[in-house]
């Protein structure tokens, strides 16, 4: 038995998975900038969980995965091991330039990213770091495209 | 208690019409009430149904059968395990139950608990281990005095039968007997300051890092059923009299469980999380206390001034 792709069933799934997203957050090198910035979406002042959105301690149980860092070789392992813990569906947000470009790490002998030369992106949060309404506007964009999944009756995905 | 009887209860009231709504209804204002303490709006009421719909809706992880089997099997459990405790629920006067059901209360209240460290155990993820150990040093130091006190309520009243306990135990068994229960009633929701077992982010989720999907939407659905199932059971046990018209009695029993969960909420919002030799020396000393003073009182009734059954 596999999850609905129409009808009211699927309006209802889309309508859940809009509505209660699951967030886990990996650090893959970062100096913790874009990781304090991530966590005051959750304190008072932005309160995402207003939008269903929580802190997942476990990948087992998230639906967003968020990748701050420029991926180093020593996380590039633990990264790839998480990303494929996720189950489907499931949505990537790159948060901050690390990611997006390895930003000032460019061309260091111990950085294996940009993060989308390892598991796919889906979106970008550019900044160094970015402010919490652009990452909380880059996680409603991945949430949309995390409603949208559908996956195909042979059992493979997107 | 005929058969009719008993699948009522069971699926209607208290049992599944009634308590899955309630535990959705109490989850949701319990994630609602925390943001409002912390000074955040927080997520709609509904935010609970949406999870499980959402959760229920995701693709399995591919598992061996004999691991997927345990993983859905010991959920289920609870889930019975929790409907079963809350049709046992003298709500009503015409409840007259069977002697005994107090036993088989107990017994049923205490099953989600012994899965959930079963889970941690199975799902053989040290995260899972550790937040199982801790349920399990948690459950037991909570248990004695929870025993305890509904051991001196029964000897109070008499009786094993939960009807006859709710409505016969005098006051001054019922209420240092209360407090002791409310006091085991965090421990075994595993909210703060006892909320070790699942601790977030700290063990990642405890006994359930494991689990995905289905099998965490059928936790969530036993977790709510929890709720309703131990604020229930400490409403009834609560309120001695019972009206002749069902209506108030219904009435009396969904209020007082809401205001129990209220009253759950404020504590988590105002406390943070013990360690584990803090909470078990806390439930040892001050839980212990309290149910050896109803024990002491009921016995004191009983054997010497000649109340009670015996």
């Amino acid at each position: 038995m596999s999850a609905p792709t129409k009808g009211i069933l699927f309006r209802l799934v889309e309508r859940a998975r809009r509505r209660s997203a699951w967030l886990f957050h990996f650090n893959a090198g970062a100096c913790n900038g874009c990781d304090i910035e991530l966590i005051t979406c959750l304190t008072p002042r932005y309160d995402v969980e207003q939008l269903g959105i929580k802190l997942e301690g476990s990948p087992r149980q998230a639906d967003v995965l968020c990748v701050s860092g420029p991926v180093t070789r020593t996380t590039r392992e633990a990264l790839e091991t998480i990303y494929g813990q996720i189950p489907y569906p499931k949505v990537v947000v790159a948060i901050g330039s690390c990611p997006a470009t390895c930003n000032v790490f460019a061309g260091s002998p111990v950085i294996d990213g940009p993060l989308d030369r390892i598991i796919p992106v889906d979106v970008y949060v550019p900044g160094c770091p970015p402010r919490p309404h652009q990452i909380i506007q880059g996680i409603a964009q991945a949430i949309e495209r995390l409603a949208e999944y559908r996956a195909t009756p042979a059992g493979g995905e997107r | 208690m005929n058969a009719w009887h008993a699948l009522f209860a069971l699926l209607v009231f208290p049992g599944l019409l009634y308590a899955l709504p309630m535990g959705w209804l109490m989850l949701g204002a319990g994630r609602k009430l925390m943001a409002r303490f912390q000074g955040r709006i927080g997520p709609p009421l509904s935010q609970p149904f949406y999870d499980v719909v959402k959760l229920l809706a995701k693709q399995p992880v591919a598992r061996v059968p004999a691991e997927k089997w345990l993983l859905t099997g010991l959920p289920l459990l609870a889930v019975g395990a929790m409907l079963g405790a809350l049709a046992l629920l003298p709500v009503f006067s015409s409840e007259t139950g069977f002697v005994g059901d107090l036993v088989l209360l107990v017994g049923l209240l205490e099953l989600p608990a012994l899965c959930l460290i079963l889970a941690g155990y199975a799902s053989r993820s040290i995260y899972g281990e550790v937040g199982a150990t801790r349920e399990a040093a948690l459950s037991i130091a909570s248990n004695v005095p929870f025993l305890a006190a509904l051991v001196a309520m029964a000897a109070a009243a008499g009786s094993l039968h939960l009807s006859q306990i709710s409505v016969a135990t005098p006051w001054l068994v019922r209420l240092p007997a209360l407090l002791t229960i409310l006091l085991c009633l965090p421990v075994k929701l595993r909210t703060n300051p006892f909320s070790l077992a699942n601790a977030e982010q700290e063990i990642l989720a405890g006994p359930l890092t494991e689990f995905d999907g289905r099998q965490l939407a059928l936790w969530e659905l036993a977790h709510g059923l929890e709720w309703v199932a131990l604020t229930g059971f400490v409403a009834t046990l609560a309120v001695p009299v019972r009206s002749p018209h069902f209506f108030f009695d219904f009435l009396g029993f969904v209020l007082i469980s809401l205001a129990l969960v209220l009253l759950l909420n404020l504590l988590a919002a105002s406390t943070a999380r013990l360690k584990l030799w803090q909470a078990t020396r806390m439930l040892w000393r001050w839980a212990s206390l309290l149910a050896a003073v109803a024990l002491a009182t009921a016995f004191y009734l009983t054997f010497y001034l000649g109340h009670g059954g015996y």
